[in-house]
């Protein structure tokens, strides 16, 4: 079966631009939240746009833009057939900030002035159209909508577009930019964040998420494809799986069975079992009812040895990126994975009753890897409306 | 129509088009296509045009226009009618 390897990263998230540098600020113990809300504040989109390019995208497009450009860089990507690259990226609302400002100018000075670029910035598949036109990108692109999930998903529809042989490459992940005052009150009016502004995941005392805005992206590869161009290769999606709760509209199932049944198949998919399982990143919203219900499915899933696996949540550090999330913590996984290191849960102090994995409190630790073999991990990734998604991760 | 109002429209052309991004020099003589203005700046510029001046101008207006001066001649004319 063809094998699907990675052959480049890229991110902007609340500690920065640069897929190394999210490692290496979360390994540190340094978080990205500011106010009770992580903004990617060092992030300049006229550093790789031109004012027009800007003017002609939302900022979850300027994110993800930005992503992709450290991503396809490493990759380098100049020389493969434009026709057999895809582009696939997630989000979760898309354009907001569009949204948003288009309508107030409906209502303050009607029809007539509404912008004729709103719908284009604000459709949510705008972001794999910026990145597509920018790098001549011809194969499958297209977005992914799965709230909270949507990162994962669309990693895992490109990994699945390259094996069934739609795509050599295909360049994917998530972007979210939602830090406005319409998502700002809906978040809040459904308890879903953190009054206090604080992402404590798994915490006793956690009180909903932090939100976060950011986009992580992945180059994706045919390993037959990537060998023979001679590109470096920094590890696998050796395995997805995408289940539904078929549930509720917001709140999990409690038993976290739906998350757990993601989490068999994705394992399934890699032709990995519990026993080979080194690191998990979790959801961990930092949500009273995620965080358990996740709990949950790890036990169920992984079994007798998920008491022994290290279990941290990215979130911790930059709060919940939405449907950036699952790509962001995708890279995060890798990464983590190749320096063999376990992050922390920053936050993480006070245990929970009936929640007893380890969740790598305080600092960050040696990964421990039996037998000799690449650092297998798992990225789970949920979302609003009952979507699981979960991905198998390997180092090179 | 007299000159000062041509000149008001130039300048109220060239400002609507530097606001669209463009980075050629806008000039009378530059082209739309030298200031790689595409069929969504065009429906921009005539929403700016129309809050400026007043003047409506359709997507058929724009179907002659080459250069930057034809737009203003174009704006001029509709006005003066």
């Amino acid at each position: 079966m063809t094998e699907v390897v990675v052959t480049g990263v890229g991110a902007v998230t609340p500690l920065g631009v640069g897929a190394e540098t999210l490692l290496r600020e979360w390994i540190a113990g340094n978080d990205g939240i500011r106010g009770g809300e992580a903004p990617c504040a060092d992030f300049d989109p006229l550093e790789t746009m031109t004012s027009k390019q800007a003017r002609r995208a939302d900022r979850f497009t300027q994110l993800a833009v930005g992503a992709a450009e450290e991503a396809v860089a490493q990759a380098r990507l100049d020389d493969v057939d434009g026709t057999r690259i895809g582009c696939i990226v997630g989000t979760g609302i898309g354009g907001i900030e569009t949204i948003e400002t288009a309508h107030t100018t409906l209502g303050a000075q009607g029809p007539d002035r509404v912008p004729p670029l709103a719908i284009p910035l604000m459709m949510s598949n705008a972001a794999p159209a910026a990145i597509a036109m920018r790098h001549d990108f011809r194969g499958p692109v297209f977005g992914v909508v799965s709230a909270c999930a949507a990162g994962a998903h669309a990693i895992g529809s490109a990994a699945r577009a390259i094996r069934c042989g739609d795509a050599d490459v295909v360049v994917t992940g998530g972007a979210e930019a939602s830090l406005t005052p319409l998502a700002r009150a809906a978040f809040a009016a459904l308890d879903a964040t953190s009054p206090t502004g604080e992402s404590r995941p798994f915490d006793a005392r956690r009180n909903g998420f932090v939100m976060g805005e950011g986009a992580g992206v992945l180059v994706l590869e045919d390993r037959e494809h990537a060998e023979a161009r001679g590109a470096a290769i920094l590890g696998t999606v050796s395995g997805y799986g995408a289940t539904a709760d078929a549930y509720h509209l917001t709140s999990p199932r409690a038993d976290g069975s739906g998350a757990a049944q993601a989490i068999e198949a994705a394992l399934a998919d890699a032709m990995r079992g519990p026993d080979e399982v080194d690191y998990v990143n979790a959801h961990g919203t930092s949500t009273p009812q995620n965080d358990r219900a996740e709990t949950n499915a790890i036990m169920s899933a992984l079994g007798d040895r998920a008491g022994e696996i290290p279990v941290s949540s990215t979130k911790s550090a930059i709060g919940h990126l939405l449907g950036a999330a699952g790509a962001v913590e995708a890279i995060a996984t890798l990464l983590a994975l190749r320096e063999r290191v376990a992050p922390p849960t920053l936050g993480w102090e006070v245990r929970d009753e009936g929640m007893d994995l380890d969740y790598v409190p305080g600092a960050a630790r040696p990964l421990a890897v039996t037998g000799d073999r690449a650092a297998v991990g798992i990225s789970n990734s949920f979302g609003f409306g009952g979507h699981n998604a979960v991905l198998v991760l390997e180092a090179a | 129509m007299s000159s000062t109002d041509t000149t008001t429209v130039e300048q109220k052309v060239f400002e609507a088009l530097a606001a669209l991004g463009t980075e050629a020099e806008i000039t009378r003589d530059a082209s739309l296509e030298e200031l790689d203005v595409d069929s969504l700046d065009l429906a921009e510029f005539a929403q700016i045009i129309d809050e400026d001046l007043g003047v409506r101008l359709e997507g058929k207006d724009m179907q002659d226009v080459k250069i930057v001066g034809d737009v203003v001649d174009l704006i001029t004319a509709r006005l003066a009618a």
